[in-house]
């Protein structure tokens, strides 16, 4: 393998595949490297997956991807211990075709797609991990992996290689992570009937439901857990700052055992056979923990870059697009005769701060730190309002304006008006 | 008590049998600087181990390649973390 390439990518999630894709499409000489079995094989993921992102490489995907439900409900539970107060959000405009959100099985969905990647014509070697980057000076001109004479050579190497991003660590184009700016989320898949599925979720056909969860379930851990509705099976996890499980006492699989006996959830997976266990680090420390973007031979997309959109769940089509970002630039430099130097790559972050990406990660950026240095978003609040409207709907002989007065004074008392407002205006604030 | 063996025995693997993937860098650090011993809650495969003397044991057969052991440790940066041999470790049949 002493060959020479355009491109080398490094990792077949959807960030690499993206660009792997778009580079082979543009006639581009490829080589992708997967330490897994075959691509998806070591990759996790809820799964949404966001149409746009995709449509957007392969307009037709929908011919032939591996898609389980589209989405036509949302549900979005504040959890108490043994209640959750809720909006659902249904519409018939998400059974319109095209549809906007499906969920996916990754393991499969990342094989389609490296297919696809594949018949663009990239060469793409499963099997093999990348152990270093091969430096000329501060210039990246190739990588070394764990194959016999497992050197190779290309002007350009895409780092898509995920959330621990080993790689540019080891070059020491950035930091370690820190537990602050990552989340660990563990996940089991469920698998019932069909039918059970859509009698349980009130759907028909390839309608899906999807489930978000804040609340006591996370142990005051800021954190979210999930439900959703795949064809055949319904998948539950959920996911927790590290900063937060460094103090704590329960395991990720006790906290998600203990999340699958919560009087609304266990009903929903009775009778269901869990057929696997997976963990996997989600990158949400947002903007500010983002890490330096290119360099000279070098891009880094998707998880690897922090782009993850912690807020509203999106992180493989940020993938998708920052991948498909940086091949475009690629493409672009190769026609144009130019070197992949770092001055040129760096249209590869002005193109992103043009972009919905970067915009997306700047208005969030505060988010993460707010959340962590507030954690009464996650306990105290979800218990007042879920006692708020247990009291207001219980009909116990108690007039509605004393039990408005009783719910106030909760609030009062547990955060104090002061408290009170500057926590709405924090949330304000990070949202705005 | 929940057993995690149970439900990782619904995962596939393929171990690459004699090459661990990870260490501990020095055992003393583990047993006698470590308090928290963060890592031994934290392994979603309870891959880690407080012994009684203070020791902690890592098998990792089980492991899940999140990385959190890795980054968990950010006191001491006892943990030699790499991904397995192309091809070897978890095999997510759905992920
Ligand atoms: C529980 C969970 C739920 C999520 N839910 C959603 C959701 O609903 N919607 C959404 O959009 N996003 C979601 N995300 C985020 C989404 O999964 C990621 O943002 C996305 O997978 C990132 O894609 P990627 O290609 O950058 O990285 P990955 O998908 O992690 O791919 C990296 C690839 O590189 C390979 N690799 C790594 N190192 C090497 C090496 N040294 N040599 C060779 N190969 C290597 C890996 O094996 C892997 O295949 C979720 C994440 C988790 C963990
Ligand atoms: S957290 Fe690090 S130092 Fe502490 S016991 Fe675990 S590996 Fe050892
Ligand atoms: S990588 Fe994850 S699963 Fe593997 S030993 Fe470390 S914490 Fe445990």
């Amino acid at each position: 393998m002493s060959e020479k390439f355009d491109a080398i990518v490094i990792g077949a999630g959807p960030s690499g595949n993206a660009a792997a894709y778009t580079m082979a499409k543009a006639g581009l000489k490829v080589l992708q490297l997967e330490r897994g079995e075959y691509p998806g094989s070591k990759n996790v993921q809820g799964a949404i997956l966001y149409s746009d992102a995709l449509e957007k490489i392969i307009p037709d995907f929908r011919e032939d991807a591996p898609l389980e439900r589209h989405l036509i409900e949302q549900r979005m539970w504040v959890l108490d211990d043994e209640s959750y107060v809720g909006t659902h959000y249904r519409s018939d405009d998400f059974n319109k075709q095209p549809y906007n959100r499906y969920t996916i099985i990754r393991a499969q969905f990342d094989k389609w797609f490296s297919r696809k990647v594949q018949e663009a014509g990239a060469l793409v070697i499963c099997e093999t991990t990348v152990h270093e980057l091969i430096l000329d000076g501060d210039r990246v001109i190739g990588v070394r992996t764990d194959r016999e004479g497992g050197s190779v050579y290309a002007d350009v190497v895409i780092l898509a290689d995920g959330v621990n991003s080993l790689l540019a660590k080891k070059a020491g184009f950035h930091q370690e992570i820190q537990p602050k700016d990552v989340a660990l989320a563990v996940k089991e898949i469920h698998f019932l009937p069909e039918a059970t599925i859509e009698q349980r979720f009130n759907i028909s056909g390839n309608q899906g439901v999807v489930i978000e969860m804040v609340g006591k379930i996370t142990k005051g851990m800021v954190g979210t857990g999930f439900l959703y509705t795949n064809k055949e099976s319904l998948t539950i996890g959920v996911g927790c700052m590290l900063s937060d499980f460094k103090t704590q006492k329960i395991t990720p699989y006790e906290l998600l055992e203990s999340m699958k006996q919560h009087p609304s959830i266990k009903p929903l997976l009775e009778g269901s056979e869990m057929k696997e266990y997976t963990a996997h680090l989600i990158p949400e420390g947002g903007f500010n923990a983002m890490p330096r973007l290119y360099g000279e031979g070098w891009m880094i997309v998707g998880d690897a870059g922090m782009f993850v959109n912690a807020v509203h769940r999106e992180g493989s089509n940020l993938a998708m697009t920052t991948g498909q970002t940086a091949a475009q630039i690629v493409i672009d430099l190769k026609a144009a005769g130019k070197d992949m130097s770092a001055d040129n790559l760096s249209v590869y972050r002005r193109k992103l701060d043009d972009s919905f990406v970067m915009k997306d990660m700047k208005k969030y950026k505060n988010l993460p730190d707010i959340l962590h240095n507030n954690p009464q978003f996650m306990t105290a609040y979800p218990e007042l309002v879920n006692k708020a409207v247990h009291s207001l709907l219980k009909v116990d002989g108690i007039d509605k304006k004393t039990k408005e007065r009783e719910i106030r004074q909760s609030f009062v008392k547990r955060r104090s008006w002061f408290g009170l407002m500057g926590d709405a205006f924090k949330l304000w604030r990070a949202f705005e | 008590m929940i057993k995690v063996e149970e439900k990782l025995f619904q995962n596939r693997y393929r171990v690459d049998a004699g090459h661990p993937h990870i260490g501990i860098i020095d055992a003393t650090v583990c047993q006698f600087k470590c308090d928290t011993k963060q890592c031994t809650v934290c392994c979603p495969a309870a891959c880690y181990t407080a012994e009684g003397d203070g020791k902690v044991t890592l098998i990792t057969d089980g492991c899940l390649e999140c990385g959190t052991c890795r980054v968990i440790c950010s006191d001491h940066r006892n943990v030699q973390w790499e991904y397995p041999r192309g091809g070897y470790g978890i095999l997510f049949k759905f992920g």
